[in-house]
């Protein structure tokens, strides 16, 4: 008898629980979009490997964290896979938003060839705060091959 | 017995908890309404007038910050010698009482313009002027309309010997020496910008050098209404007030900032309605250019302000600009791909927005509601609003009444 009232009480506070639930924030929808960001917090890093696996590309950013909506510019290092830096590149630069389908609100492009495998880019501007996408394509030695960064601006 | 007072607890338990519960995830709780998660109490910070840095420089302009060009350029503004009928000013259509704005769907100067006065606040901010951005900096749009027939109507010839018969002694002090022309070296109807054909032959007719001392004048006028203009900036409205309070954890002077459908159409606005996606910053816009899906008859935008800017003379890296070219970036990294632009225009600030009737830029509609019921409507992938309610709108809007505070400006 008191083992059965026991199992009511656990039942009656265990829809007690459930019903609170809601109200603690406990449960809440996740967005869906189009594209999903990448989960994994190695595609954010600031130094990537190109698509074929023939550089090696690391960007800083001045200022150093990436500014919302304000003109600035990234150098670009580009190695080989063995480490050997990239002294003649030629280097496209692009960015877009996957989940809202645009892309940066200026056209930036590389300036500068520091000419022992840095490169200036100038006329970066992210208009918005998310999830962002940054491709560059590498034209050195004969091999093209292209290199994507994600970017999560807040 | 024991079973049923057992029985009892339990369910009053059940009915204390879960009604608890219902009314918490319902109707906002009192003591709820001024919660705010860090990161929403960081993109609110991100929206107040304390997170406005002091005016930026202006590179392309030498007299931005000059206290003689700010007193010229006030009284330039306010002077209707300039225009062909002597009635028109900057201030006919940016009416200092009226935030700058002047209550019209399309600007009247000369005669009836096809687009809306743009508010002049926190102008000095932005990176693009007029709707469609085909100018670069704000001295350089403030002489585009003196030339322009339906709203000045008159030539830069006739303003330079405007500035030689009443400025002299106010223009060489800031700019140096006036060049010696004459009517006859430079007839006041001569221009290359006013799209007529006599005043563009005259203009040809001048002596180089006289048309280029006549540009530069024109210029410096410019240079000085923009050292004016640049200084009106927003002081705090009741919304900051409310941010100011949230950040200190002040719950009775956020109540009185802020009620809770306007608080309740914060959390919509930097939330579900994502409408910081354009109107983000102290000032409420990201200077960029969005086609909203509105019907822009045959107005393209900024599709075409991209050649006008990039061909401007008075251009940030045109001869009359101050600026060394490594500053004008925003010129130099100009997204010129016109086929994304069509019929976009430039995201308008939403301070005092409230305040200053009606919207879009060529005055679409009359109230706030009806802007925010035609974004709701709009099919633009710039504008996905098609889940907000009845309700949640008309919160959006409580909300933006509480952007109207006073202005500064010299």
């Amino acid at each position: 008898m008191l083992k059965k009232l026991g199992v009511i009480l656990v039942v009656v506070l265990f829809t007690c629980f459930m019903a609170l639930v809601p109200a603690m924030g406990v449960v809440s929808a996740s967005p869906k979009s189009a594209q999903e960001r990448p989960a994994a917090e190695s595609a954010y890093s600031k130094t990537m490997v190109s698509k074929e696996g023939t550089f090696k590309v690391t960007y800083t950013s001045d200022p150093e964290a990436v500014p919302v909506n304000k003109l600035h510019s990234w150098k670009l290092k580009v190695e080989t896979a063995d480490g050997t830096p990239v002294k003649d590149a030629e280097i496209t630069v692009g960015g877009t938003m996957p989940e809202h389908g645009h892309g940066m609100p200026t056209m930036p492009s590389v300036t500068k060839n520091y000419g022992d495998g840095t490169y200036l880019v100038e006329g970066m501007k992210f208009s918005m705060m998310g999830w962002w996408e940054v491709n560059f394509n590498i034209k050195a030695g004969g091999k093209t091959d292209s290199v994507t960064f994600n970017l999560r601006l807040q | 017995m024991p079973r049923f007072t057992l029985l009892t607890v339990a369910f009053m338990f059940f009915m204390i908890t879960g009604m608890g519960g219902v009314s918490m995830a319902g109707d906002k709780d009192p003591q709820q309404i001024h919660q705010w998660s860090e990161e929403d109490k960081k993109v609110i910070r991100s929206l107040s007038l304390s997170s406005l840095p002091p005016l930026p420089p202006d590179p392309s302009n030498a007299y931005a910050d000059n206290p003689k060009a700010i007193e010229l350029g006030k009284k330039l503004f306010f002077d209707k010698r300039f225009s062909a009928n002597g009635k028109v000013s900057c201030a006919t259509c940016h009416i200092p009482e009226y935030s700058f704005t002047d209550r019209l769907a399309l600007a009247r100067g000369m005669g009836t313009n096809t687009r809306r006065t743009m508010p002049l606040i926190g102008a000095a901010y932005q990176s693009w002027f007029f709707w469609d951005g085909r100018k670069d900096s704000l001295w350089s749009q403030a002489i585009g309309p003196i030339e322009s027939p339906p709203e000045h109507g008159v030539t830069r010839s006739y303003c330079a010997h405007l500035i030689i018969d009443k400025y002299k002694s106010e223009y060489t002090e800031i700019f140096g020496s006036l060049p010696k022309v004459t009517h006859k070296s430079c007839p006041p109807k001569a221009s290359p910008g006013t799209g007529n054909a006599v005043a563009l032959r005259l203009w040809k007719a001048m002596k180089p050098g006289d048309r280029d001392a006549v540009n530069r004048v024109y210029a410096n006028i410019g240079k000085a209404i923009a050292a004016y203009v640049r200084r009106i900036v927003p002081s705090p409205a009741p919304f900051d007030m409310y941010v100011e309070a949230v950040l200190r954890n002040d719950q009775a002077a956020a109540d009185r900032a802020m009620g809770p459908d306007a608080v309740e159409g914060l959390r919509l606005f930097i939330g579900k309605a994502k409408c910081t996606n354009c109107h983000m910053g102290p000032l409420f816009t990201d200077s960029g250019f969005h086609n909203i899906g509105i019907d822009y008859n045959e107005d393209k935008g900024r599709a075409e302000g991209i050649d006008k800017v990039l061909s401007d003379e008075f251009n940030c890296l045109g001869k009359y600009s101050d600026a060394k070219p490594e500053q004008c970036g925003e010129l130099r990294f100009i997204d010129s791909d016109k086929s994304k632009y069509t019929g976009s225009f430039k995201t308008p600030t939403l301070r005092k927005v409230a305040d200053r009737p009606p919207y879009m830029n060529a005055g679409q509609f009359k109230t706030l509601e009806e802007v925010l019921f035609f974004y709701r409507k709009s099919s633009s992938k710039e504008a996905e609003h098609q889940n907000l309610t009845d309700e949640e709108l008309l919160k959006i809007e409580a909300f933006l009444k509480t952007l109207s505070g006073p202005l500064s400006f010299p």
